[in-house]
């Protein structure tokens, strides 16, 4: 997984409400058997028209922000589906955070798996930060010092620590788990005399 | 949290499960079913091939293809990459040893489905899929829910998740339902209440009256729709309801356990003084039928209402929240509900995809016919669903009544098969999603209940069963 450790750019603004996995990636992208080669795909029927199209207006199709490393959208992003086709199409597409004032549990967890950082800001911190973004301001985040800046903003955020630090150094989940193994053993091996059912082999 | 004193549900799951905290503090909490499906598995193995890593415990896995299967026509999928994707399943669970039920196996169905009808799902248990509504096992108070991909991967190979503990939230409803009301209604009254996002970092229980008087299908209907509340899971206490399900199903503990098995399944119910981090409490005689209106399930409105005016919301996102659904949905303010028209009728999805839905499905169609202009098709959850209800002669009421029979999987919930509407088209759905081109491109959405979908079929709008004789 990919480092992550600050950023710097043009944030793309997108104040929507409830932004679900359906609109950060369709179903029919979901029958790729690969983890890449989703970004040309993200927020596809807002990005495309029915012919295959870009639509000029939508903010991904514009200068500057279709190159936007960042993404700026309105409350509970990222509700609906488990996909993690969601944020495999954002990284694929260069977005590597994204701000609102909160998300949906799946899709927060599964962006930790995937280096992408999510930013919890107030409603208040969210309405001016929108403002800079449509602004074309320069966002810096600094995961270590936990900060947004644009402009005249100068943003804290909070994150747990463990998931600050495998964002920070890029850790493979299941090769830290794995060096538990001898406790999962342990755990099987204790539940297998008191809930013998568990264990029936069909 | 803490593992003395009185305990929730959830805390007792939650405690029951912990094989230990690891270094960066986080919790390892063990999984004891994992339930694998085409869509969100396949990078999960190759990840686990590309690092050379075993399957920890195969047994505890079942997979099966749901999501991407015609509902027509099964010998062939025509579509190339579903074909692969489903092929890729088959090939990965034999690679491993896990068990997979094929699309010509008639337990094959919406994994939701299956999980239950198979005795797989039991109270106590934690069971997780790469999979949203994953949340529907909570009806039998198994702590169960979504993860993503890496965490497929990651539970394939320790049979463990990371995760830290979420907060208790309890929802109470009491009172005998009103006539006409059922569990789909009651769920999107709640999400109607809490909004989308109200149930986030929480873990659901369900409790009151109303909710122990359901059957373990109205109970699932309520768990299955927890994520569209923002809950990762929900929970209700297992009785003896819950018992009398499992009983004698093929993954049920046998007679030589089944005894220990009631005696634990027993101890989980929460305790009386337990502590909940919020509370809420509804009087089910406040509750009508549910319909939605616009392009997020806690846009819902009683079948006796009117679609809503922007000008009547209480923030400008909110207003403009629902100024973009009313445009995606082609409505105008005011619009009685029941003088929408609908040109399909869905009924199926691992919300309502069950027998005692179809069963209810036929007593209202049972020699009547579709309106002229609907087109109306009826999914069952799975194979021994489908079966059961021709056994029961409910496919040949259907047929009469003009639904098109189709064979078991998520068809048209997500519509990732052909099943789509076109760009326009309006329906009336069972399902738990009514977010934009969720159904097709384009296609408008009404969430409802099985009952209010049977009625609507038969006049061609949105119906109040109440009204309909």
């Amino acid at each position: 997984m990919d480092k992550f450790h600050s950023l710097k750019g043009i944030a793309a603004p997108l104040p929507i409400v409830n932004i679900d996995t359906d609109m950060i990636i369709p179903k029919q992208f979901l029958k790729t058997i690969k983890r890449t080669g989703l970004g040309v795909s993200l927020f596809y029927e807002m990005r495309y028209d029915n012919d295959g199209n870009l639509i000029k207006d939508f903010v991904l199709n514009t200068s500057p922000f279709d190159q936007s490393k960042i993404l700026v959208a309105g409350d509970n992003f990222g509700c609906g589906s488990s996909r993690e086709h969601a944020p495999w199409s954002l990284t694929d597409f260069g977005i590597r955070s994204v701000i609102s004032t909160s998300f949906a549990d799946i899709f927060y967890n599964n962006c930790f798996q995937n280096g992408i950082l999510p930013i919890v800001v107030s409603p208040e911190n969210l309405d001016q930060l929108m403002t800079a973004a449509k602004n074309q301001i320069e966002f810096t985040i600094d995961l270590p010092e936990q900060i947004i800046k644009a402009g005249n903003h100068s943003i804290n955020f909070e994150i747990e620590e463990f998931r600050k630090e495998r964002l920070l150094q890029g850790l493979d989940d299941i090769g830290i788990t794995l060096g538990y193994q001898d406790k999962i053993n342990a755990y099987e091996e204790d539940k297998k005399n008191k809930k013998p059912w568990l264990f029936k082999k069909n | 949290m803490s593992n003395q004193g009185p305990k929730t549900l959830f805390d007792k799951i939650w405690f029951e499960h912990l094989v230990g905290q690891r270094e960066d503090g986080t919790n390892l909490l063990y999984i004891d079913r994992h339930l694998v499906h085409e869509v969100t598995s396949p990078q999960a193995f190759e990840g686990l091939k590309l690092s050379n890593r075993p399957v920890h415990r195969p047994e505890a896995t079942i997979a099966v293809a749901d999501h991407n299967v015609p509902t027509i026509n099964r010998q062939n999928i025509e579509d190339p990459q579903s074909k692969i994707q489903v092929e890729t399943l088959a090939k990965n669970t034999k690679e491993h040893g896990i068990q997979y039920f094929d699309l010509m196996d008639q337990r094959q169905g919406i994994v939701h489905i299956i999980g239950p009808e198979q005795g797989i799902t039991q109270p106590g248990m934690t069971i997780v899929c790469g999979d949203s509504h994953t949340s529907t096992h909570g009806a039998f108070g198994a702590l169960a829910f979504g993860i993503g991909t890496s965490e497929v991967e990651h539970v394939l190979a320790t049979q463990t998740i990371v995760q830290n503990p979420a907060k208790n939230m309890r929802i109470s409803v009491n009172g005998e339902l009103p006539f006409g009301v059922n569990s789909k209604d009651l769920i999107l009254y709640i999400i109607g209440k809490i909004g989308t996002a109200g149930g986030t970092g929480h873990v659901i229980e369900y409790a009151g009256s109303s909710i122990m008087g359901l059957s373990m299908e109205g109970r699932m209907t309520i768990c299955n729709m927890s994520i569209e509340a923002g809950a990762r899971a929900g929970l209700i206490s297992p009785d003896q309801t819950t018992f009398n399900y499992i009983k004698g199903r093929p993954y049920a503990p046998g007679t030589e356990h089944w005894d220990q098995a009631v005696e634990y399944w027993s101890s989980l119910p929460s305790d009386n003084d337990a502590n909940y981090d919020h509370e809420i409490v509804i009087d089910s005689s406040e509750i009508d039928p549910m319909v939605t209106w616009g392009t997020s399930p806690e846009d819902v409105v009683s079948v006796k209402g009117t679609v809503p005016n922007p000008s009547s919301a209480k923030t400008e996102n909110k207003k403009k929240s629902i100024e973009r659904s009313l445009e995606y949905m082609g409505l105008k303010p005011g619009t009685k509900i029941t003088d929408i028209k609908l040109d399909k009728i869905f009924i199926g999805s691992c919300t309502n995809g069950r027998i005692e839905d179809l069963r209810k499905v036929a007593s209202i169609v049972k020699d009547k016919k579709i309106a002229s202009h609907v087109q109306a098709m009826i999914v069952p959850g799975s194979g021994l669903v489908k079966k059961q209800a021709e056994e029961e002669g409910i496919d040949i009421i259907l047929k009469d009544a003009g639904f098109e029979w189709r064979e078991a999987g998520c068809s048209m919930c997500l519509g990732m098969n052909p099943d789509q509407l076109k760009p326009g088209e309006r329906c009336a759905s069972t399902s738990n999603r009514n977010f934009e081109g969720r159904q097709g491109r384009g296609g408008r959405t009404h969430l409802m209940s099985p009952e209010l979908a049977a009625a609507s079929a038969i006049t061609g709008n949105i119906s109040d069963i109440r009204d309909f004789t």
